[in-house]
């Protein structure tokens, strides 16, 4: 395979192995260790994208997560959107091509797996280059638990793009050395292909591994594809390095320019020459080493442009050594070449004034406008940022107690400097919490001359011919410009947060890597101050694009949300039943027999109850044991009607209001013995209503000797609702007096029901001759049968959650949540012999007689009956006084809160919460629907057996 | 009185099969119906010291359990415990707790199907919990012994560590967590079925 | 996902938790002796402070102890965890219960 780029005895790419990939169309080759981008370039390739606003040609500007331009789709294996070249790292049989702007989802369903990792340690480190490996390795001697992250496959960061020795050794046999002696300690944990991307409280820091992306097609199916690690450190040290930024000039987009330290690690790292013939263009030393180093690799240096006056003298010679012109004072102003550069355009700068211009011919324009420390994670976990003009960036103010940043994310952009840094924060790391660090013996770079200053240069004044039409670009990805930039400013904009959202400079998915400091640099200079006291903008989480997949892990599908069963869930599923989700829980909601329509089910189902006999799994009840000698006094305190008097072997139904007087829940309460309660709560405030005793109990009056337990789960409870439940359970429970006056209604009896040791309650949800099995949920399953066999010759029919409701609210049973919203009051339910008159206290009383809770037109439960016995009401639907929709405001009487079909009344049937619902009743008002409206007549809220004389059966 | 006891269903009775088929690194049995009473006593309380000496037991502090003869006792709160134990002796520890307590404000809930108990065992066990625990398994941290109330995934658990570096844990889990759970665990389980 | 300190349990993630409003506001000792306007102050309104803040937590997924906390509502910190039954929170200087950050800026 022909890859007319490759610069031979360069770069860690696996040569020996040849990978075949496609991109737009054309099949290229490449080899394990590259990247898309860094295969592209091997292949000619510079133009991959189009831009997204002005889909001007764009290429591969930089060589990591910071890339603006480069933005693909995968379309094989697996289609994936708006990924950069620069960060795919290439498999056999990638298909790719470029992206204008936004890609496309996958319409079918990600078969890859992703989940989630929890780990711990002393000190996370992030970043395996220089400074990252130094602190690693002298934590890891101090015997710390130590993770350290890195997003390539390989440790080494910036010396893997770099020609630098290390004791006369190639730095990168350093590198190797010190991950090999890493991976030895058993508290050392080294994660490959994993980038941190948010840093939340209490030293958390997120990451995202990419552990099979790199396998295209061969990847494992059951190993996750990638994995969120949630990685909770007590010192985090972030050695991520520094982006190099370019500087703003007319047309500086074009494919074929590139920041003078990627195109050094596409030689070193890759083995990649991106070009035949460049141009340098700088402002600091930094692009000198480039130079140099491509030079030596047979890349012609047309030119060095340096915008300083002064070039350091060694560069000179090293330089002319190589027959490369330095043109000092000098800068680029624009450039030609549509598909590729073809000419850099410069001219000498100097005091504001560009000299006469001059064209260089090129292929490759090469730009170095100085370094950005990486501290994105840092200004994530609020660390301040100052800024540096000895570099011309943002630095950390400070380290902060837990976090600190080390190597060049401080502004230490030497070699040298960044090994003694990281061995300088794991020993300030460790000593933040109490640990010693020794002295860690570093290798010794070879020496190199002092740096001279850098010049910082923002942008280049765009030359007066060239004003029609050349642009200057800011935020590549964003299309955003220079010209945008001043815009904001002479609208009036400030501060750089609010111009970074008025041009979304920084906002696309490389986070303004290469354009946010040079925005603020643009910006101090339209407003005349100092970019110091403007400041830049916080990083925000997350640092870089993560799938929903990734962050989602293992909850999705059946795991999104626990899926919490009663024991008898089995034999629901076997028998076909619906089921309704009710909080986490899933109810058997009806059971269809054959073709049944769900209507036809719950009519069957309601008549069974009504004329036969039913029974419906209630397990889903709260059930909360309330035990010791001040139980009835904490039920009393509790509940609005007095329990203390219940006698033990009676039940009592009760309501518990907030303190503002509003219900909150209600259910059953049964007295087990002297000092032993069991209440109810409804299935969906189990969890709340616990919490809320204990509240009270802990809180407010911790002197009370009561406990509390919940035993929801301990119980299987079945309610038998019918004329024939009595002689079902006769059936089952041959020991059982079930006579009407032995067993009264509201009383409960210990029994043994299918053999199993059981509590059975006689009360009703739906106004029929009902009882409650309760049951440990262990045998919940046998009893269950037992009833079912046993109530075959009566014609025993399950029912669900819909039924149950029919039934209650044919009998105005309120359901709490659903017909109550948090402002109604057991008043408004109609339900004031529920409240006590004779207790002095209680929570919620008070607010009873407040004026507002006085007032005759509150909304009330009440009835509703339309006119036409057919129509079902919508559950929310408004209720008006008229016939005719009046002109807004359209006054609104209440609503509906429950309606349904109704077996027992022939005809459909709400519940609805109505102003002055109570005087209403016998009127006529109207319910606006489908662009008509529906008269209905208001009545009393029980509309099946007022009389209750069914109970008994 | 004296009931014959059909047959229990545990909440995952149904998952035995799948449990089955995990690898040896990571070992799940459901020990299913065992005996669990919810204690509640002030510490050092005549109550509290009445049913240590009435046990044999002493009744562990934050974050601990104990285990003495049949019995373990794990801590749930500063005045909690519940107390695990074999199927049979459910009885006999009632009535025992009940004479220990006597007059004396302690009390005593039957829990035994309120949730159910999972055992762990294998080297794989905490790198199955860390894909959903926040808690730090390393034994320096939670050694053996260590009973914490916690969320593993979604589901509340109480996690009971039992062996060196969680090697070998309990979970106990509400009933009608378990099959959530169980699910929830064979999934995590997927990358060590494959290989 | 921040760590709260539970006085029994010790740090755990936040979302073993719930939240339960300002603490030491007592269950007036009288409510009758309350007018209406006295008592909607008990029911409805609670202080919105900026800095310190003495609030009521439960650790819901944990021991399911209420316990109070001063937190600063300005950087979420925990200053202070102490015992519900307390008539005061403890001043800013008491140290804190769990040893947290003090680098947080008033920022969010």
């Amino acid at each position: 395979m022909n890859t007319p780029f490759r610069a031979h005895g360069h770069g860690h790419v696996d040569r020996d192995t040849t990978l075949s990939f496609t991109f737009d169309g054309i099949t290229h080759t490449g080899h394990p260790g590259d990247t898309l981008a860094s295969a592209l370039l091997a292949n000619g390739v510079h133009r991959v994208a189009g831009s997204i606003k002005y889909g001007r040609p764009r290429g591969v500007l930089a060589a990591g997560a910071e890339e603006p331009n480069a933005l693909v789709q995968i379309e094989a294996p697996f289609p994936e959107p708006m990924l950069t070249a620069t960060t795919v790292e290439l498999y056999d049989g990638l298909v790719a091509r470029g992206l204008s702007g936004q890609g496309r989802l996958s319409s079918r369903p990600d078969p890859a797996r992703y989940d989630t990792m929890h780990a711990h340690c002393d000190l996370l480190v992030v970043g395996a280059g220089p400074a990252g490996l130094a602190t690693t390795l002298a934590a890891a001697r101090a015997g710390a638990r130590v993770i350290l992250i890195d997003e390539l496959p390989r440790p080494g960061g910036s010396l893997l793009g770099g020609q630098e020795l290390l004791d006369g050794a190639p730095a990168t046999v350093w590198a190797d050395g010190v991950v090999a002696e890493l991976d030895a300690h058993a508290d050392v944990q080294v994660l490959r292909r994993t980038t941190a991307f948010g840093h939340y409280d209490d030293g958390l820091v997120l990451a995202l591994e990419k552990r099979t992306d790199h396998l295209g097609a061969t990847a494992p199916a059951h190993i996750s594809r990638q994995r969120v690690w949630r990685i909770r450190a007590k010192q985090v040290v972030y050695a991520t390095g520094a982006y190099e930024r370019p500087v703003a000039f007319d047309n500086n987009d074009r494919p074929g320019i590139m920041l003078a330290g990627s195109a050094r690690t596409y030689l070193n790292r890759f083995g990649v020459l991106p070009g035949r013939r460049a141009v340098v263009f700088t402002t600091n030393d930094s692009a000198y080493p480039a130079a140099l180093e491509l030079a030596d690799a047979g890349i012609r240096i047309a030119a060095v442009i340096d915008a300083r006056e002064e070039v350091p003298e060694h560069w000179r010679a090293a330089c002319h050594e190589r027959g490369i012109g330095i043109r000092a004072g000098h800068v680029v102003t624009g450039t030609s070449g549509v598909e590729r550069v073809t000419r850099a355009h410069v001219a000498a700068f100097g005091r504001g004034r560009l000299g006469e211009r001059q064209g260089i011919g090129c292929d490759l324009l090469l730009v170095s406008g100085g370094w950005n420390p990486a501290v994105a994670l840092f200004s994530q976990a609020r660390g301040a940022l100052r800024y540096d003009t000895g570099i011309g960036a943002f630095v950390p103010a400070h380290a902060l107690d837990g976090v600190r940043t080390a190597g060049s994310a401080s502004g230490t952009f030497t070699l040298a400097g960044a090994l003694a840094d990281g061995v300088d924060a794991a020993r300030r790391a460790l000593s933040a919490i109490g640990r010693t660090c020794r002295t860690t013996a570093l290798p010794s770079p070879a020496p190199l001359p002092d740096a001279a200053p850098a010049h910082v240069l923002w942008r280049v004044p765009s030359p007066q011919d060239d004003q029609d039409g050349a642009k200057q670009f800011v935020d590549l990805q964003r299309d955003a410009l220079v010209s945008d930039v001043l815009r904001a400013t002479g609208a009036g904009l400030r501060s750089v947060e609010h111009v970074k959202r008025y041009t979304t400079i920084g906002t696309a998915h490389d986070q303004g890597r290469t354009s946010g400091v040079m925005t603020s640099g643009i910006v101090a200079e339209a407003l005349g101050v100092d970019v110091a006291d403007l400041g830049t903008t916080r990083s925000r989480p997350p640092a870089l694009p993560v799938a929903f997949a990734a962050l989602a892990g293992r909850n999705r599908g059946e795991l999104f949300d626990p899926i919490r069963v009663t024991a008898l869930h089995p034999w629901h599923v076997e028998h076909g039943a619906r089921f309704e989700d009710v909080g986490q829980w899933k109810r058997p909601w009806y059971y269809p027999r054959a073709d049944e329509t769900m209507d036809e089910a719950v009519l069957r189902e309601c008549r069974a109850a009504r004329t036969g006999v039913a029974m419906m799994d209630g397990s889903t009840l709260g059930k909360i044991n309330v035990q010791g000698p001040d139980a009835g006094v904490l039920l009393d305190r509790l509940y609005t009607n007095m329990m203390s008097t219940l006698k033990v072997g009676r039940i009592r139904y009760g309501v518990m209001c907030g303190v503002d007087g509003m219900a909150i829940d209600d259910g059953t309460v049964i007295r087990v013995a002297e000092r032993e309660f069991l209440l109810t709560t409804t299935t969906g405030n189990a969890a709340k209503v616990l919490a809320w005793m204990e509240e009270w109990l802990q809180t407010e009056w911790p002197d009370l000797r009561v406990h509390l337990t919940s035993v929801t789960e301990h119980w299987v409870t079945i309610p038998l609702v019918g004329p024939r439940s009595r002689d079902v359970l006769a059936l089952v429970a041959p020991g059982l007096d079930v006579g009407k006056d032995a067993f009264p209604f509201m009383s409960w009896r210990d029994a043994t029901v299918a053999g199993v040791a059981a509590r059975v309650c006689r009360i009703s949800f739906s106004g029929e001759l009902a009882y409650e099995i309760n049951v440990p949920a262990w045998d919940g399953i046998t009893v269950w049968k037992a009833l079912h066999t046993a109530g075959g010759a009566f014609g025993i029919t399950p029912y669900g959650t819909e039924t149950m409701h029919v039934l209650r609210a044919e009998k105005a049973y309120p359901i709490i949540g659903q017909d109550t919203d948090g402002t109604v009051t057991p008043q408004d339910l109609g339900m004031s012999w529920v409240v006590s008159k004779k207790k002095p206290d209680f929570v919620g009383k008070r607010s009873f007689t407040r004026a507002e809770n006085r007032r005759g037109d509150r909304k009330q439960l009440v009835g509703l009956l339309p006119a036409d016995e057919r129509v079902l009401l919508p559950e929310g639907a408004q209720i008006i006084a008229t016939s005719e929709i009046p002109a807004p405001p359209v006054p609104m009487l209440g609503h509906i809160t429950s309606s349904y079909r109704s077996d027992a009344l022939r005809r459909t049937f709400a519940l609805a919460l109505v102003r002055s619902g109570t005087q209403r009743i016998g009127e006529t008002l109207y319910v606006p629907l489908d662009g008509r409206t529906v008269p209905v007549t208001v009545t009393e809220p029980v509309l099946f057996d007022k009389e209750g004389t069914r109970r008994d059966g | 009185m004296t009931v014959e006891t059909p047959a229990r269903f545990s909440p995952l009775s149904q998952w035995r099969d799948s449990f089955a088929q995990l690898p040896t690194g990571v070992q799940v049995r459901e020990l299913p119906c065992l005996t669990q009473l919810t204690l509640r006593a002030e510490p050092g309380s005549t109550a509290a010291r009445s049913i240590e000496a009435s046990l044999g037991i002493t009744l562990p502090g934050p974050l601990r359990a104990e285990v003495s003869e049949d019995v373990e006792v794990l801590w749930m709160g500063p005045d909690e415990w519940l107390l695990v134990a074999p199927e049979v002796s459910r009885h006999d520890l009632l009535a025992r707790l009940r004479s220990a307590i006597g007059d004396e404000f302690a009390t005593v809930t039957d829990v035994s199907a309120q949730r159910t108990t999972l055992a762990l065992s294998g080297r794989l066990v905490p790198e199955v919990l860390a894909r959903g625990c926040a808690i730090d398994l390393d034994p320096r941290v939670t050694p053996v012994g260590s009973c914490l109330t916690t969320l593993l995934a979604q589901a509340p658990i109480t996690l009971v560590v039992r062996g060196e570096g969680a090697s070998s844990v309990w979970l106990l889990v509400r009933a009608s967590f378990a099959s959530y759970l169980a699910t929830w665990l064979l999934d995590a389980c997927t990358e060590y079925r494959g290989s | 996902m921040q760590l709260i300190a539970c006085p029994w349990c010790g740090e755990r993630e936040e979302n073993e938790f719930h939240y339960g409003g300002q603490a030491h506001v007592a269950y007036p000792q009288d409510p009758y002796a309350l007018d209406d306007e006295q008592w909607a102050e008990y029911v409805f309104f609670r202080d919105n402070t900026k800095g310190p803040f003495a609030e009521r937590w439960v650790h819901a997924a944990g021991c399911r102890r209420w316990f109070n906390a001063l937190r600063d509502t300005v950087t979420h910190e925990f200053l202070a965890v102490y015992d519900v039954r307390a008539k005061h929170p403890p001043t800013t200087s008491a140290a804190p219960a769990a040893p947290r950050r003090k680098d947080q800026e008033a920022s969010r």
